[in-house]
């Protein structure tokens, strides 16, 4: 099982810290987490990007989730 | 990538390929196109820095003979309210509408209102004064801190606090607050045997780049249009002008110009929109120039803070808990850097408590533009002074302390990932080793140490590079080019080609002549355009194994390459670049290569400078007598301009720290709107700036590069700050630390 | 208003123009000649960018009016480099890597050339004096200070 981590702010909408979903792909984990969490706005949750395993991915639609992976929402960042 | 890696072309200090038009004058900035025909615009801004609009009479304007058009908000064709992301901050874009051009409102000094374009640029100008504005004058709201009270004057009545736990149920000018925890703090607190705790300011300051925002467009009978200004990324110009004038993207192409600086300011739209309607009303070519007031009452800038930081510590300089409350000002519009202030406050520390909270809050300024790791300098400014009063109260070296609780790989950061391998440590061990920090100070002299976080990005970048008959190359990239990356462009594709970097011509493609390309921001430039330049350089090598083994009547997996030459694995056969090339012909046409990326895997890049400075006791006056920047590159591509950005960086920060800011008065009217008041740094006001390139690979980049553009502004402020602190005796918390200020800080104490 | 016929010498020309009795000599250059590689970033002679040398005298062109250039020499950044040849000044900016954006390395490159030809070995701390008129925001000087005095020492031995 891959472990989802949540921000502060979706922890508003989770209610708690972490949870495990089944490997897949991103839209796997994130149908799972939207399944899950009802209050969870799938808008929102799209819009944000994602670190698998450490790296930074701002357009995960096409990415894979492994067994040991570590997920987590964060948002997007920018630059100057 | 491969640690082994012997480099040809990396590494070395070439001369830029665009280096020759801009010594000579040749090169051609936003403001050096002029078209036949062209007429000029000018725009009327607000005297006022918050009222409504009752009514605009252009009857007078319209009338005069050499006026050929006038642009206001009603121009603006459908544009509702929607999120979007165009450039480095995400926006609304009925904000970013009535930023470029009031609506109903007028929400700071400077405030673009309407627009003339006639046959001179003296015409325009003179017309403005022919639109009558009536106002209603409303109490400017000038401090994030006054903008939070509850009593203040709201700036938009259908604005509504996200982020909070409760839904809000009155406007207010609070936009949104965000909270990032780990740990806790209380436990981590009641630890600590000494809590240390202050508050910060941060002024508003400017990107202060030497070139205005300036255009040139045409809007064409078929509904076509080209736009030619000086930007960081003229796919987000079209994105967003086409946006606000409701056109398809293919019928609106957009030139970067060579960019005079832009340093995070130049990632969004101001004149472009506006130039277009004019160009369109009046069927002719419009160019468009702000004047050096226009771009610091109506550009940028850069957030104003007021922040709170409190952090714990052991006797033996474990920290135990650390927090902070960030205050951004957005300016007129929602928007401001405080999502990646929180995110950078406490990351060069491995510390198992942290609580941040931050508002993006706004207040009559102008709207805030991206500005060097935005938000980072301003959040990190506040609690690298508060760690070295810890280290000075714990009697322990700041390098000592900063090493005890350093960010290392598999550092949990507050934000969500855990750090891959990253080179604090080493910069920090490099400080400790650098002559600077050897040497002793004199009386009324002071030494300041900060380090410094900042993210970089990847994103998208596409690269084609066409091969000519005789085995010279262009290469078609989409970043515009702000401080030398043409020729990391070069070198790059020179290494992976094997052939002279002279061989390569860099070139910055406009909107239709290479695919979108992410906006020049996030130090992403070398680190994601680069990694497109490798692949598009890799998929002309591979053309030219495949072109080698038809000529050989071999198969490509039986042609090896090296330096530039194809080599026959079953014979002694050698064919060169060229030589393929000139016969292309015969072997299935010309050889193009191409990269269409996403980037990811940027790598962090820490950055830790030293700061000595001298404050003249009865002036208040600070030299800076001596500074080293030293940053992690991963791997510097060219060394020199490697160095120029932690120098530039160093330098705007410096004088973030030291004289930069806006100054209102009472009415939010900017009374320091040019550069002889707005002081930046003179050559004279600074010493030579040492460097210290440090090279931990960044293991997701083929040559292991991390961008290095924008955190070497975030030591600066608390280096510089601390070294006048520990010269007077007295923490500096208010930026910038001018004569004024440093005197009061001296008086105060005795 | 009519316009103001002028006879001048821009960089070892002789040249004619017209213009209005408040155009700058920085509007002439970059609008009616367009002698573009002279820059304008402020307007207000607080920038450097439009350095020009009017009779061999460096100035802000902003601060000039056009119809001041009538019988004058005028030197800009395109009359540096002599038949297709970089000026020392040019290429050592070039090899020091003193410019980033280089907007304002035309004016910097004019004011450097007024330095070396008053003083020919100038102290670093009287390079940054001189040029302290000429704002640069990506740099930090570092670099440009390096080439002007590397600039100078080549000069003084080609002498």
């Amino acid at each position: 099982m891959a472990t989802v981590i949540f921000s502060s702010e979706l922890q508003r909408y989770t209610g708690e810290e972490k949870t495990t979903v089944g490997a897949g792909t991103y839209r796997d984990v994130v149908a799972a987490l939207l399944d899950r969490y009802q209050g969870l706005p799938a808008d929102e949750i799209q819009k944000m990007a994602v670190a698998i395993d450490g790296e930074i991915i701002h357009d995960p639609l096409l990415e894979t989730v492994g067994e040991d992976s570590e997920v987590h929402f964060l948002f997007r960042i920018s630059g100057g | 990538m491969s640690e082994a890696r012997e480099f040809k072309y990396i590494g070395q200090r070439t001369i830029r390929p665009d280096g020759y038009d801009k010594v000579t004058g040749r090169a051609n900035y936003g403001a050096d196109l002029s078209l036949p025909g062209m007429i000029w615009g000018k725009i009327l801004r607000s005297p006022h820095a918050h009222a409504n609009i009752k009514n605009i009479d252009l009857s007078k304007a319209q009338a005069h003979p050499d006026v050929l058009a006038i642009a206001t908000y009603q121009d603006f064709p459908h544009v509702q309210s929607e999120a979007f992301q165009a450039g480095e901050v995400p926006t609304d874009i009925i904000d970013l509408a009535r930023n470029v051009l009031a609506d109903d409102k007028v929400l700071y000094h400077g405030h673009a209102i309407a627009a003339i374009a006639a046959r001179s640029e003296s015409a325009a100008q003179d017309a403005l004064s022919l639109i009558e504005v009536e106002y209603e004058v409303l109490p400017p709201v000038m401090d994030v801190a006054d903008a939070m009270k509850p009593e203040a004057a709201v700036l938009h009545n259908n604005m509504f606090t996200q982020g909070l736990a409760e839904p809000a149920d009155k406007a207010s000018n609070i936009a949104s607050r965000m909270e990032l925890k780990k740990g806790d703090v209380a436990a981590g607190f009641a630890l600590a045997d000494l809590v240390v705790e202050r508050d910060f300011y941060t002024p508003t300051v400017h990107q202060g780049y030497i070139e205005p925002h300036a255009t040139t467009v045409r809007f064409e009978e078929n509904g076509q249009a080209m736009v030619w200004c000086s930007t960081q990324g003229h796919f987000d110009v079209r994105a967003s002008t086409a946006k606000l004038l409701n056109m398809p993207l293919g019928k609106l192409k957009v030139v970067a110009s060579e960019i005079g600086g832009g340093f995070g300011g130049k990632t969004t739209v101001y004149l472009e929109p506006v130039a277009l309607i004019l160009s369109r009303k009046s069927g002719k070519p419009v160019k468009m120039v702000m004047t050096r007031d226009e771009v610091f009452r109506a550009s940028g800038p850069g957030s104003a803070t007021r922040s709170h930081v409190k952090i714990g510590a052991m006797k033996d300089g474990t920290i135990t808990a650390m927090q902070a409350s960030l205050c951004f000002e957005a300016g007129a519009f929602k928007g401001s850097p405080m999502g990646p202030g929180c995110m950078t406050v406490f990351t060069p520390y491995d510390v198992e408590n942290m609580y941040i909270e931050g508002y993006d809050v706004v207040v009559n300024k102008p709207k805030v533009a991206a500005y060097r790791a935005p938000g980072a300098p301003q959040a990190e400014f506040a609690a690298e002074m508060v760690i070295n009063e810890i280290a000075s109260k714990l009697g322990i070296d700041p390098i000592e302390l900063r090493l005890r609780n350093a960010a290392k790989e598999g550092t949990q950061t507050v934000y969500g990932p855990k750090l891959k391998r990253v080179g604090l440590v080493e910069c920090l061990e490099a400080a400790k080793n650098s002559p600077q920090y050897q040497s002793a100070l004199k009386a009324n002299q002071g030494r300041g140490l900060a380090a410094g976080f900042w993210f970089n990005i990847g994103g998208l970048s596409s690269v084609t590079i066409n091969m000519n008959p005789d085995g010279s190359g262009t290469i078609l990239e989409g970043s515009p080019d702000i401080g030398g990356s043409r020729a990391s462009m070069q070198m790059m594709a020179a290494e992976e080609l094997g052939i002279p970097i002279d061989q390569l011509k860099p070139l910055v493609a406009d909107t239709e002549h290479v695919a979108y390309n992410a906006t020049t921001g996030g130090s992403r430039t070398t680190f994601a355009t680069g990694m497109a330049v490798i692949e598009a350089a890799q998929d002309v090598v591979r053309q030219l194994k495949e072109r080698a083994a038809a000529v050989w009547n071999i198969t490509a997996e039986q042609v090896d390459w090296a330096d530039g030459v194809a080599i026959n694995t079953t014979g002694d056969d050698r064919l060169t670049v060229a030589e393929i090339c000139k016969d292309a012909e015969k072997t299935g046409g010309q050889i193009a290569g191409t990269g269409n990326i996403n980037a990811r895997g940027a790598g962090p890049s820490f950055a830790v400078h030293l700061c000595d400075v001298e404050v003249d006791p009865d002036t208040g006056k600070v030299d800076v007598i001596r500074y080293t920047a030293i940053q992690d590159a991963g791997k510097a591509i060219h060394p020199s301009y490697v160095e120029g950005q932690y120098q530039g960086g160093a330098a705007q920060g410096i004088g973030w720290a030291l004289n930069e800011e806006y100054i209102y008065n009472k009415d939010g009217i900017m009374e320091n709107a040019g550069f002889l008041d707005y002081r930046i740094p003179l050559a004279s006001d600074l010493p030579m700036i040492e460097t210290v390139i440090i090279e931990i690979p960044n293991s997701f980049h083929p040559f292991g590069v991390r961008g290095v553009g924008e955190t070497g502004i975030v030591p600066p402020l608390a280096a510089v700050a601390t070294a006048v602190s520990e010269a007077i005796g007295v923490v500096m918390t208010d930026l910038p630390c001018s004569p004024p200020r440093v005197l009061a800080a001296i008086h105060g104490k005795s | 208003m009519s316009k103001t016929h002028v006879t001048t010498t821009i960089n070892g020309d002789v040249t004619e123009f017209l213009c209005e009795p408040a155009d700058t000599l920085l509007s002439v250059l970059r609008n009616e000649l367009q002698l573009t590689g002279t820059k304008e970033g402020c307007g207000s002679g607080d920038c450097g960018a439009c350095s020009v040398t009017v009779n061999g005298r460096l100035v802000c062109s902003c601060l000039v009016l056009g119809v001041e250039a009538q019988g004058a020499e005028i030197g800009t950044i395109e009359g540096i480099e002599s038949a297709e040849k970089l000026h020392t000044i040019q290429e050592k900016f070039l090899e020091h890597a003193a410019l980033q954006c280089g907007i304002c390395t035309p004016g910097l490159i004019v004011s450097t050339k007024a330095l070396l030809d008053e003083n020919p070995d100038p102290t670093e701390e009287e390079a940054r004096y001189y040029l302290a008129g000429n704002l640069c925001r990506c740099t930090g000087y570092d670099k440009i200070i390096r080439a002007v005095l590397d600039s100078a020492k080549v000069m003084r031995g080609a002498a």
